[in-house]
């Protein structure tokens, strides 16, 4: 999974796609989540980070991972699966 | 720049209302020119178009004929202009008037008035009752669309498509009807506004995108800005949008303008079907869209080159613009003087 090479991340949480001109806005670990994407980070590794920095259980931490990059995936921020 | 050259420039579409014409804009982007002290002629249809009082922008307004007023009483109309002014070019910038200025064209060229303006044959071809055959010589998908003149016809027509279904008028207006009833009803609300013939247009679901764009008339593009509208009036008007970047709207509107040759500005109205991913043509508008500024915003200033371009002076097609930039409209009310009205109901200019 792969966030779009172009999409804009500011540190205050927003986002912008420049390809259709839509933004949104997230919070702190939404950025984060967002710029190890960029990055490649793998989803294993986004995930160890989270429960490593934050109070959350491992089982969790999975599910809302989940719930964040499917309406990431809906905001068209990703790029399309080969 | 110091020692800018003092120039004549005409615009018509002052009317900078809730569905507004380029004019003004056109008059901004001209009057930033850095290479160029433009002196405005503003050409006006009706006697409140906005623009008519905007001192800071118009520096002198002449009242013209409506084009179905015929080729010889605009002719009439604009040799008196020129005998006062020396107008060095003119920028039509209504779709409703640009024939009779393509058929002027000659003669206000031996007149000193140059045009760079599409040609007759380049602004048939792309009316939206010929979209279709436009979208299969350059190679581009276009909704189903087909031009009706009568209600007969219409509901003929309508038995082929599935609704919601688009229906437009030949040079402005375009409502969604989801069934027969409401389609027949915007029938005869265009009918009665612009005349026939009607166009009846597969409905594409998706994000619409709309593509500025400058044309030398040789296939060269002199440069483009894509935006999408992010706020519409209820006419569908963009009252806000943002400039982006996506390199395959800027090949289509290269690949429209070098195939067609078009000369001067343009629009390209694209919907991107949300299923497919897929660019549809919706419309191409033979003159600068009334966002223009916009592209001035993101370091193309349009007006200023088409200007340039017909002045002699080397334009250099530009290929960068500022991406993530917005437009916002906003209503303004001006206070003046009745004594401009009185100029211009009188004499027909002030």
């Amino acid at each position: 999974m792969k966030l779009k090479k172009n999409i804009a991340i500011s540190e205050s949480g927003f986002i912008f796609n420049p390809e259709i001109g839509t933004s949104f806005t997230t919070n702190s670990l939404g950025v984060a989540i967002l710029k190890q994407l960029k990055e490649k980070t793998s989803l294993d590794k986004i995930k160890d980070s989270i429960v490593k920095n934050y109070d959350i259980d491992p089982i969790t931490c999975e599910k809302d991972l989940d719930d964040f990059l499917r309406i990431v995936n809906q905001y068209n921020l990703l790029e399309e699966q080969s | 720049m110091k020692n800018k050259k003092t120039i004549t420039v005409a615009v018509t579409g002052l009317n900078a209302i809730d569905s507004p014409g380029p004019g003004i804009a056109v008059i901004r982007g001209l009057k930033e020119s850095d290479f160029f002290n433009v002196r405005i002629i503003g050409l006006a249809y009706e006697i409140l178009e906005p623009g008519i009082y905007m001192d800071e922008l118009v520096d002198k307004v002449y009242q013209i004929p409506v084009p179905s007023s015929g080729f010889d009483v605009m002719l009439e109309r604009l040799k008196y202009i020129q005998g006062k002014e020396k107008i060095d070019v003119l920028i039509p910038n209504f779709d409703a008037e640009l024939m009779t200025f393509i058929k002027l064209k000659p003669i206000l060229n031996k007149m000193g008035i140059k045009m760079l303006i599409p040609t007759k044959e380049q602004f048939e071809e792309r009316l939206k009752g010929e979209l279709n055959k436009f979208g299969e010589k350059l190679g581009i998908k276009v909704p189903k669309s087909e031009t009706v003149f009568t209600i007969n016809e219409l509901e003929e027509t309508l038995d082929d498509y599935d609704y919601p279904v688009v229906i437009k008028g030949k040079f402005y207006d375009a409502y969604i009807a989801t069934n027969i009833e409401q389609a027949k009803i915007f029938f005869y609300k265009i009918l009665a506004k612009w005349g026939a013939p009607i166009i009846v247009q597969e409905f594409i679901n998706g994000n619409e995108f709309n593509i500025t764009a400058l044309g030398d008339g040789k296939g060269n593009m002199l440069g483009a800005v894509p935006m999408r509208k992010t706020f519409l009036t209820d006419k569908g008007k963009a009252w806000a949008g943002i400039s982006i970047d996506d390199p395959k709207l800027l090949k289509m509107a290269n690949d429209v303008i070098s195939k067609t040759k078009w000369a001067g500005g343009m629009e390209i109205e694209l919907m991107k079907e949300e299923k497919t991913n897929e660019l549809y043509l919706l419309e191409i508008n033979p003159r600068f869209p009334a966002w223009i500024y916009l592209a001035n915003g993101c370091g193309q200033n349009h007006p200023e080159m088409l200007v340039k371009f017909l002045m002699g002076e080397t334009v250099d097609p530009i290929e960068e613009y500022a991406i993530g930039k917005m437009f916002i409209r906003y209503s303004y009310d001006m206070i003046c003087d009745l004594d401009k009205y009185e100029k211009m109901s009188i004499h027909g200019e002030v």
